[in-house]
């Protein structure tokens, strides 16, 4: 008997868990982010369907898949179809590269940093292909500004990005993460002596996250109170609920990485018991966060949000990057 | 230049605020009412729709079936209907029936009452898939009220 080629074993490990662990990501944090929602205004969230509302997100989703798949008229068939997937698989595919504990990774890639942000990108282009396609025009509208909200914000993301890569000097995640071992003051969002603005590097990646992942106050994809549904207003059924898991999706891939950019990854505050959980309690503490953000602000008007973009986080961030480059040059 | 910062101060710190406010709303009891389950404690001088007083000397109504509320009436709601009994000085009530299909729960009929034989029930679960299930027969109700 021949063992089978491990390369597929890896492939096939990958699929099945960090796809798993994605569908149950987006299933369950629409169930969080309601539960969330009601305790913050004091309510309770789904409760009828399972103990604690907690088969909410079976429900859901057998309603969605019992939705008819309409295409509108004359909208182009392709793009409209293949739209969801695109805004789907990049977010799976950054799962790829990002290590867990010390030894859970799908791939241990030397660029991986540089992997994840080219996925990004093209969960831009599935949101404004599926808005095209669609042939309405506010979907139109609405697409444009999701483009032009995520340019704004993927500057000084990748500036502030580039400013962990200088510190830790890789772009290999596994690395990264590894790099920060020890108490939560070897944290590169506690890393003074590399730059006394780290913390504010930390704030400008958290907000950048923010508005990349369309959330709210930064969720011009979704207005639905001015543009319906904004850029998916024609999608049915399905179509709409690729397009919600890909959102969700984002957001664990963009938490992932805060956590191993600035929190140490899956280190222990303490030095003591590094390991998957703590990665865990990490990216769902950012979660809960994000999730009670959007409970706390109002959607902002486009112009607050590309003024803070560009008055306010890329200069600090480029501030940050000079500081950086500088203190770095000097010890 | 010193204005921009303040600017950026001041928002940071209103940002965190409010979420200290809605993190302290998180912690607290939820205070919703799980209505069919639950129900709210019902205040004394709850408007329900009219109902019989019943009359405990009498074990029975107190209406003298003089037609006062249903004059005062303005939808029209209350018919009633009354008989002279042997050995009786007034009339008896024999049919009492209220259309709350129309009913705007004013309270005219409960205060034109000379005798108080009408009040407001405290009932409150009324929606009916039938109009039919609306038109209360108010004898029969004051007899298997408890
Ligand atoms: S409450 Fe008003 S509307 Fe209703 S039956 Fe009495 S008088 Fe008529
Ligand atoms: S006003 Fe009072 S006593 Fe007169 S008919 Fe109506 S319920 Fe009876």
């Amino acid at each position: 008997m021949t063992m089978p080629d491990p390369e597929l074993l890896r492939l096939g490990a990958y699929l099945l868990g960090f796809i798993g662990f994605i569908a149950f990501n987006a299933a369950y944090l629409v169930w969080l982010e309601r539960k969330e929602a009601g305790h913050i205004q004091r309510r309770i969230g789904p409760k009828e369907v399972g103990p604690y509302g907690l088969f909410q997100p079976v429900a859901d989703g057998l309603k969605l898949m019992s939705k008819q798949l309409l295409v509108p008229e004359g909208a182009d068939r392709f793009l409209f179809r293949v739209a969801p997937v695109l805004v789907m698989t990049p977010a799976v595919m950054s799962f790829v590269t990002i290590p867990y504990s010390d030894s859970l990774a799908a791939r241990n890639l030397d660029l991986g940093l540089l992997a994840v942000f080219a996925f990004a990108s093209v969960n831009v282009l599935g949101l404004l292909l599926g808005a095209w396609g669609s042939r309405n025009k506010y979907a139109v509208i609405s697409a444009a500004r999701v483009v032009s909200q995520n340019v704004a914000y993927e500057i000084p993301m990748l500036v502030v990005v580039v400013t962990v890569v200088m510190i830790t000097g890789t772009l290999n995640l596994h690395e990264v993460a590894a790099a920060q071992a020890g108490g939560f003051w070897h944290w590169n969002v506690l890393r003074l002596s590399a730059s006394p603005l780290m913390p504010v590097a930390f704030l400008i990646f958290f907000t950048c996250m923010l508005a990349e992942t369309n959330r709210a106050p930064f969720d011009m994809a979704e207005a639905e109170s001015e543009l319906i549904a904004g850029a998916f207003t024609e999608y049915p059924g399905m179509g709409f609920g690729v397009f919600f898991m890909g959102e969700y999706a984002n957001i664990v891939v963009g938490a992932s990485l805060a956590t191993v950019l600035f929190l140490g990854g899956w280190g222990c505050p303490f030095g003591l018991f590094p390991g998957l959980h703590w990665f865990l309690i990490k990216l769902y503490a950012i979660i809960f966060t994000v999730i009670w953000i959007r409970w706390t602000f109002p959607r902002t008007t486009f112009y607050g949000l590309l003024n803070l973009s560009w008055q306010v986080l890329i200069p600090l961030s480029f501030a940050n990057l000079i500081l950086t480059s500088a203190l770095l040059k000097v010890w | 230049m010193n204005a921009y910062f303040r600017d950026i101060a001041l928002g940071l710190w209103s940002l965190l605020a409010g979420m200290a406010i809605t993190i302290r709303y998180f912690f607290q009891p939820v205070v919703t009412l799980q209505y069919p389950h639950e129900a709210v404690p019902m205040t004394p001088r709850y408007r329900g729709h009219i109902d019989l007083v019943f009359d405990e000397r009498t074990g029975t109504n107190k209406c003298i079936v003089c037609n006062a509320c249903q004059k005062a009436c303005p939808s029209g709601c209350i018919s009633l209907d009354g008989e002279k009994r042997e050995g009786q000085k007034q009339k008896s009530l024999t049919r009492y029936e209220l259309d709350f299909t129309k009913c705007s729960l004013c309270g005219l009929c409960v205060e034109a009452c000379p005798t108080e034989a009408l009040m407001f029930s405290k009932d409150y679960n009324l929606a009916a898939f039938d109009e039919n299930d609306c038109r209360f027969d108010l004898i029969k109700r004051l007899e298997e009220r408890p």
